[in-house]
């Protein structure tokens, strides 16, 4: 078996993400080889030569791939494919966008944001935002696969993978990049952060989020936010959790004015111990949390910051 | 231009679902359904660009059996023209739904395609990206924001950094997030009306599509429940509790 896994990263830095891809792809066995497409990325390749488990890095750098447009990762994905019996992503923005791509490209069924491996074509994934959990038989020869990262262990990194640059351009032509509105934040990212504090429409505002930041640095705590704090303006889209948002499945999850509708469930419930924040006590959020208090969140917060 | 815009019946996003007790599947019996909700803004966004006179004509599709119908008229009373239904009783994987969808692509030459990003259902995010690989077509993805300006449309897209804006050149494939807009209700004379718009049934065996399933769904089980955890009655004794019993915090 021979597998290729895209590696995420941002031209400077390797997401941690592409390590539990790569335990993923482990677990299916084989000889795996990493890509890492963008712009400028040399600094990634020799990130991703550290993983352990993988034999080879394929460097594509070239500033049509600088902003990993769908178009052009796609035509390149698919080209390396042929060589390949298992292509795997993770499943995040980028991944989600462009795999599709490869998989109809090739003529194959992508299998979507598995959480487990059964065997070499029999993989688990969440259906109705994680209310069932499906085990998929792939019935084509080649297979494409998103990986969720929060199914995966992530493996070490002290490998030496050998780093192959690739000189073949892919530039589909049909698309361009405008811009980027980065959200800047100092905190550690919400999928990799071993404790995350998320609030909802309870928060009222986005001015009142700060009550969270003084907990968040104590915890050093990622920050998240339901669908309904995202769509009233209070963050911004990049910190809504759900199962339309972000994935997370930390130690400590915390959170605070939020119901615990199930599109948002979906997206934390993994997580090791759930703490609820609600002055609601028939709050579905109480359903699941380990540890909950019914309790104005104004009064709660402080008092919580206080008390780390 | 003509914009098409692909519609799936799932179920309602407020029923909580239920598998089978033999573990073949979820159970659907006596379930609401509903257009899938980013189809929902997909419709609106493209009734919208007819309503500012960007689109002339908006048609709405879905491949499924006849109770898919359903939707498609709802869509139809959100303003949409005409409706088209490709009749299946089968169950499709997202790679030959996107395959189908490619033959009416190509009958209709769209200008624009408008997709919901993810069905709530099979979670799969999928089917656009496909589309627009068999077409050859740009792709924006996650859409918070589309506009068309001439040859080309821009698309702001949700992404996990924040968001990227990129420009595509028509024909173009879009896919719906939660922020693009906010669907509107149908009316009851919009309702009445949609009852004599045009919905052409067609049979999915007509469109010369291998429809062999890609994939076998070998079984489908129950979440791991979690343990119903206790109230505390003060922050102190939350802290106490994560520090020595739970153990995730110093
Ligand atoms: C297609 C689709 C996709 C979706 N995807 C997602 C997703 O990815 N993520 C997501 O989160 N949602 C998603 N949703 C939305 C979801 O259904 C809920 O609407 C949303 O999660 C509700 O957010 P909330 O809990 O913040 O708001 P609400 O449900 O309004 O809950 C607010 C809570 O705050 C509590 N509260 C209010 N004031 C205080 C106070 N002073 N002190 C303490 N508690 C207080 C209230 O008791 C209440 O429980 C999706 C919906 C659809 C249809
Ligand atoms: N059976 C279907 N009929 C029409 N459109 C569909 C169908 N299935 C999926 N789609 C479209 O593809 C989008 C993404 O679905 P998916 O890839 O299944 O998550 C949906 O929001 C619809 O716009």
């Amino acid at each position: 078996m021979s597998i290729l896994v895209y590696a995420e990263h941002d031209n400077s830095e390797l997401k941690a993400d592409t390590l539990k891809t790569v335990a993923a792809a482990q677990q299916i066995g084989g000889d795996i080889t990493l890509l890492v497409a963008g712009y400028q990325c040399q600094g990634v390749a020799e990130q991703a030569a550290k993983i352990n488990g993988v034999s080879k890095v394929i460097v594509a750098d070239n500033n049509v791939y600088q902003h990993q447009l769908a178009e052009n990762i796609g035509l390149l994905v698919t080209e390396l494919a042929g060589d390949y019996d298992v292509v795997m992503a993770t499943a995040l923005t980028t991944g989600k966008n462009f795999m599709p791509r490869v998989a109809a490209l090739l003529d194959v069924a992508q299998i979507s944001d598995i959480v487990a491996i059964e065997s070499a074509d029999t993989f688990v994934r969440p259906i109705y935002a994680g209310n069932a959990i499906a085990t998929v038989k792939s019935l084509d020869a080649k297979k494409v696969i998103t990986v969720r990262s929060t199914g995966f262990d992530a493996v070490e990194t002290d490998g030496c993978a050998e780093i192959i640059s690739l000189a073949q351009v892919f530039d589909a032509g049909i698309s361009s990049h405008v811009s980027d509105e980065i959200t800047v934040s100092e905190r550690p990212d919400l999928g990799a952060a071993r404790v995350v504090i998320s609030g909802g429409r309870g928060m009222q505002n986005g001015d009142n989020f700060k009550l969270l930041y003084g907990i968040a640095d104590k915890l050093g705590a990622a920050i998240g936010a339901s669908r309904a704090a995202v769509d009233a303006g209070f963050v911004p889209n990049d910190m809504q959790v759900g199962q339309t948002g972000k994935i997370v499945a930390p130690d400590l999850y915390i959170a605070v004015g939020i119901s615990g509708a199930i599109q948002h469930l979906a997206g934390m419930k993994d997580s090791k111990v759930i703490v609820a924040i609600n002055k609601d006590p028939e709050a579905p959020i109480f359903q699941v949390a380990d540890y909950g208090i019914v309790a104005d969140l104004f009064e709660a917060l402080p008092e919580l910051e206080k008390a780390l | 231009m003509k914009v098409l815009v692909p519609i799936k019946r799932v179920i309602d996003y407020n029923v909580k679902v239920r598998v089978k007790s033999d573990n073949s599947n979820v159970d659907l019996a006596n379930v609401k359904m509903a257009i899938n909700p980013f189809c929902e803004i997909a419709v609106e966004e493209a009734v919208r660009l007819k309503e500012a006179g960007t689109a002339s004509e908006v048609i709405v599709i879905s491949v499924g059996n006849k109770s898919c119908q359903e939707q498609l008229r709802t869509a139809l009373a959100l303003g949409a023209d005409r409706a088209i239904q490709i009749d299946t009783d089968q169950q499709v994987d997202a790679l030959n739904i996107a395959k189908l969808l490619q033959k009416i692509v190509a009958e209709e030459q769209p200008q624009l395609v408008i997709l919901g990003k993810q069905s709530i259902d099979s979670d799969n995010n999928q089917t656009g990206q496909m589309l627009a690989a068999l077409t050859g077509f740009s792709q924006g993805t996650f859409a918070s924001e589309v506009k068309v300006d001439g040859d080309f449309v821009k698309v702001t897209r949700e992404v996990d950094s924040g968001l990227q804006t990129v420009s595509l050149t028509l024909p173009a494939i879009v896919t719906t997030d939660l922020r693009l807009n906010e669907p509107r209700y149908a009316s009851l004379p919009n309702i009445m009306k949609a009852k004599r718009k045009p919905l052409l049934v067609r049979s999915a065996s007509d469109f010369d599509v291998d429809l062999t399933p890609r994939t076998q769904l070998i079984k489908v089980v129950p979440p791991s429940e979690r343990q119903a955890g206790i109230l505390v009655d003060s922050v102190d004794e939350l802290v106490e509790k994560l520090r020595n019993e739970a153990k995730v915090i110093s």
